[in-house]
C-alpha cells in the first residue's frame, strides 16, 4: 500500500522544470562538462538573469517583462513573438535555432558568450512560465 | 547633307543616350530591375525577416551583399551571425539577384547611402523632420511609407507617409 502511494505520488508530481525538453537536456550535459561543481539548473536564477541589466540592456529590453508577451526589436521595431512555449508553441524545439539566438543575444547584451549554466537557467525559467 | 549629318550624329549618340538611361543613371548606383525574383529564397526570408524586413536583393549591388554577409557578427550594431551553411546559401541568393543596373565601383553597406535612394528621397520631397516621426523613426524603416516593402513593392502610387 505504502509503495503504491509513493508510485502514485511520483506519477502525479509535476516534472521538475520541464526536464523533458531535449535542448535543455543537452545544455545539462554541456554544463556538467563545463564545471564539475554543476548541480542543476534553476528557474529562479534564470528569472534573475532574464531581468538583470548589463549596461543598458537586459533580455527583458526586447522580450518585455514577461516571456509570455510579444516583444519589439529595440532598433527596428519589428515584433518579436513570445518566448515562452506556453504562449508560442514553436519555441525551444530546434537546438540550432536556440543556440543561434543565444550566441547573438548574449553577445549583444553581455558582450560575451553565455555559459551552459546560464542558458539552462534561462530556459528553465522561460519553460516554467505558464 | 545636313540630314545625313544629323542621322550620323543621332546614330553616334544613341548608345550614350541609352547608357545614360540605364547603366549610368544615378552615377551608376541604380537599383535593379526586377528588385526581387518571383521565387525568393525561403531561408533568406526567414533569417533576414527575423529582425527587419528582408530587404530585396536588387536594392544593392553584389559587392555590397558580400560585404554585409561577411560582417554579420557586427551588423549595424547587432550580432546577426549565421551558421556557415546558412550564410553561403543566403549570400548566393543575394549575389545572384543583386542590382543588375549598378555600374559604379561603389558598394555601400547601407541601402540609404546609394545614389538612387538619395535621389528618390531628397529633402525637397521629404522634409528632414518627416524621418523623425514616431511611426517612421529611420530611413531604414521602408514599410512605414511603402506598405508593400517586404514584398519589394515600392510603387510610387502606393506611398503613404504617416503623420
Amino acid at each position: 500500500m505504502e509503495k503504491s502511494l509513493v508510485a502514485l505520488a511520483l506519477i502525479l508530481s509535476p516534472p521538475a522544470f520541464a526536464a523533458e525538453n531535449p535542448v535543455l537536456e543537452s545544455y545539462r550535459g554541456a554544463a556538467k562538462q563545463e564545471s564539475p561543481a554543476f548541480k542543476d539548473f534553476s528557474a529562479a536564477r534564470g528569472q534573475m538573469f532574464y531581468h538583470a541589466k548589463s549596461g543598458e540592456l537586459s533580455c527583458a529590453s526586447c522580450h518585455t517583462e514577461s516571456p509570455k508577451a510579444e516583444g519589439k526589436h529595440a532598433v527596428t521595431g519589428k515584433e518579436i513573438l513570445p518566448l515562452a512555449p506556453s504562449a508560442n508553441a514553436g519555441r525551444f524545439g530546434d537546438p540550432a535555432k536556440v543556440e543561434k539566438w543565444f550566441k547573438r543575444n548574449c553577445n549583444e547584451v553581455l558582450k560575451r558568450a553565455c555559459t551552459a549554466q546560464e542558458k539552462g537557467d534561462f530556459m528553465s525559467y522561460v519553460l516554467s512560465v505558464k | 547633307m545636313k540630314i545625313a549629318f544629323n542621322l550620323l550624329l543621332a546614330l553616334t549618340l544613341a548608345p550614350w543616350v541609352a547608357l545614360a538611361d540605364s547603366g549610368n543613371k544615378y552615377g551608376g548606383e541604380n537599383r535593379g530591375k526586377p528588385l526581387q525574383p518571383a521565387k525568393a529564397s525561403a531561408r533568406w526570408q526567414e533569417e533576414c525577416a527575423g529582425c527587419h524586413i528582408a530587404y530585396a536583393p536588387g536594392l544593392l549591388p553584389a559587392a555590397s551583399w558580400r560585404k554585409v554577409m561577411a560582417s554579420l557578427d557586427k551588423h549595424f550594431g547587432a550580432d546577426a551571425s549565421l551558421s556557415e551553411a546558412e550564410n553561403e546559401d543566403i549570400t548566393a541568393f543575394l549575389v545572384n539577384n543583386a542590382s543588375n543596373r549598378w555600374s559604379a565601383k561603389s558598394a555601400p553597406l547601407r541601402i540609404t547611402e546609394s545614389a538612387w535612394f538619395k535621389a528618390k528621397h531628397g529633402a525637397r520631397e521629404i522634409a528632414p523632420g518627416v524621418w523623425k516621426r514616431p511611426a517612421i523613426k529611420s530611413p531604414a524603416n521602408c514599410q512605414a511609407c511603402h506598405a508593400g516593402a517586404a514584398k519589394a513593392d515600392f510603387n510610387e502610387r502606393r506611398i503613404k507617409i504617416p503623420e
